[in-house]
């Protein structure tokens, strides 16, 4: 198989047509060493999510409640009419839609402040890098503990400022403390993320525009935002997917009660204690389809450069 | 880098930056002065306690309430990340450096992963971890605690691992090593502090972790303190556990300032690795 990869090793300068036996050769080592060295990842992330993502599937079309074990019966696509149909379902949507579309933006304009200060700054540039990393850091239960307690009437420091009022007692006003406790959380990533991007534009540009008489609004929008736009894509896809499958700080703060409970809430609700398997899972396949449109949406739609594709192109 | 000039510049960046500490750390200092409130202290909203006592750290670490899931969290979040560093590792080495059919697919099959909803996992996770008796055990966690650490490692390593001169190995091979040997002896190591970055990113993430915790468990021989927390009981009955919550908040943020003051630079570097590049 190898004779004319023999006759000419031992050559290391060759012409590409007589080395091409020898380097199919190496290649094919390449390759069996490349499947090696990647199967134990792709073997435990198969099992781990491929695997139960088909079990969700097969589990939304039968009928399946722990506390009824005999009563496990296929039932097709009757689970997915249940939940398409439900108040709970659309209700739970909106919230989830709401706190990531406010969380988002939100954050996405804190973050590039952020990204600004923590660019700009000459003193103390590690000291506001250290601090913002710690909302990040943080475990979300922790913090939402923190939140709830400066909340709650007659003894949080937010509450008394705001005249004892008990804002996780009503809808809207939950949902927004939800949303400011997200925000807390994510906008040291989010900065983070800019100020990678923000590091990319040329120095020499923005000064160019100023001696040009550009003001300092006029640079931002026409130089840095555009140069920016794929970091700021990528970063909001991924705020955006992350967003919605907010759990911990709900869980926490509310509950989920007075319908301020997300996608992720309601499906654990269905789990554990409505202890419906087959609903459960149709309501897992839901978001999981939802979190598959997003990622469309801003892939195609917004032309973001799939994270990863620059590892590909190499 | 940008020339900062003038004074007023100056004073505006800088409590621009006054700002953002503060920001970042009146929620936590919060936490720490509720920590350190006596039972009636709490119910007084002022940010310096009225009556400090240790009372609160005393309670939590002196049952093991507390003090299992704690070692729980660590136990299970070194473990998962030590496999989860090795496996994306090796993953990482093959999509940065090797030329294989499939690599585009483990690096889509990353990306899915990475923007997984766990929720979506919860429902059939939880029955087949019932029927493989892995529910309520360490390995129960550990193990989707690697699969949503390996989408995340294989991401930042292949960054690091793309920056390692790659001429050394060509010597090493030259040299009469093995493609294995010269992965261990000449790029293993110099692709430590990429590593390093990796498994603190990864252990962060289990650290952090509460759906899997609470979903995958139901006593404290596997719970973690993320979940415990949720079921601390108060002085009685009627009580809510502000001061012992407060105190457990404490003792699981102190790690992650400690990992932030020392590695502020390579956390930074590793979080933004994976994202942005090109």
């Amino acid at each position: 198989m190898s004779t004319t990869a023999e006759t000419v090793a031992g050559t290391t300068e060759q012409a590409p047509k007589q080395g091409k036996r020898q380097l199919s050769e190496g290649a094919r080592a390449e390759r069996r060493l490349g499947w090696l060295l990647c199967a134990p990842a792709v073997i435990v992330m198969v099992a781990v999510t491929a695997y139960p993502v088909g079990y969700a599937i097969y589990l939304s079309l039968e009928r399946y409640n722990l506390e009824l074990p005999q009563d496990i019966k296929f039932v097709g696509l009757s689970n997915y009419g249940a939940v398409l149909s439900s108040p709970y379902w659309w209700q739970a949507l909106k919230v989830t839609v709401i706190i990531t579309v406010f969380s988002v933006a939100i954050t996405l304009v804190l973050g590039m402040l952020l990204a600004m200060v923590m660019h700009r700054t000459l003193f103390g540039r590690g000291t506001v890098r250290t601090a913002s990393l710690i909302p990040y850091g943080i475990v979300t239960v922790a913090a939402a503990y923190g939140w709830q307690y400066a909340w709650t009437p007659g003894q949080g420091y937010l509450s008394s400022v705001f005249n004892d009022s008990a804002p996780l007692t009503s809808e809207v006003k939950a949902i927004a403390v939800i949303i400011l406790a997200e925000i807390w959380k994510t906008t040291p990533f989010m900065g983070l993320l800019l100020l990678a991007g923000l590091s990319l534009v040329p120095e020499d540009l923005q000064k160019a525009a100023k001696v040009d008489g550009a003001t300092a609004w006029q640079r931002f929008t026409k130089i840095t935002l555009p140069l920016m736009k794929p970091a700021i894509l990528v970063a909001l896809l991924f705020r955006t997917l992350d967003s919605f499958r907010i759990f911990d700080n709900i869980f926490i703060l509310t509950q989920g009660a007075n319908n301020t409970g997300s996608v992720s809430v309601l499906g654990y609700d269905n789990l554990f204690n409505a202890l419906n398997l087959g609903i459960g899972s149709t309501i897992s396949v839901l978001i999981f389809i939802c979190v598959a449109i997003i990622a469309v949406l801003f892939i195609k739609g917004f032309g973001t450069a799939a994270p990863g594709t620059d590892i590909e192109a190499r | 880098m940008a020339a900062v000039t003038t004074p007023r510049q100056k004073v505006g960046w800088g409590s621009a930056n006054f700002v953002v500490i503060a920001l970042a750390l009146i929620p936590v200092l919060w936490m720490v002065s509720l920590s350190f409130k006596t039972p009636a202290a709490i119910l007084d909203p002022s940010f310096i306690p009225a009556s400090w006592t240790w009372g609160n750290y005393h309670q939590i670490l002196s049952t093991s309430q507390f003090l299992r899931p704690l070692i729980n969290s660590i136990g299970i979040g070194l473990i998962a990340t030590l496999i989860a560093v090795v496996l994306a590792s090796m993953a990482a080495y093959a999509v940065a450096r090797l030329r294989f059919p499939g690599k585009s697919v483990l690096i889509g099959m990353a990306l899915l992963i990475a923007i997984f909803p766990q929720i979506a996992l919860v429902t059939p996770l939880f029955n087949i971890e019932r029927s493989l008796g892995l529910f309520n055990t360490w390995p129960g966690l550990i193990i989707p605690y690697v699969a949503f650490g390996l989408p995340l490692g294989i991401y930042t390593l292949s960054a690091f691992f793309r920056e390692i001169p790659w001429e050394l190995e060509k010597a090493a091979k030259v040299d009469g090593a093995t493609p294995f040997q010269a992965f261990i002896r000449v790029i293993a190591p110099l692709a430590a502090p990429g590593m390093v970055t990796t498994a603190i990113l990864v252990f962060l993430a289990c650290w952090n972790d509460f759906l899997f915790a609470i979903s995958f468990t139901s006593t404290i021989s596997s719970r973690t303190a993320p979940a415990a927390m949720e079921y601390f009981s108060g002085s009685s009955q009627f009580t809510v556990p502000t001061g012992p919550i407060a105190a457990a908040a404490v003792v699981i943020t102190i790690p992650i300032i400690i990992f932030v003051l020392f590695f502020q630079r390579r956390i930074v570097a590793g979080l933004t690795s994976g994202a942005v590049k090109g």
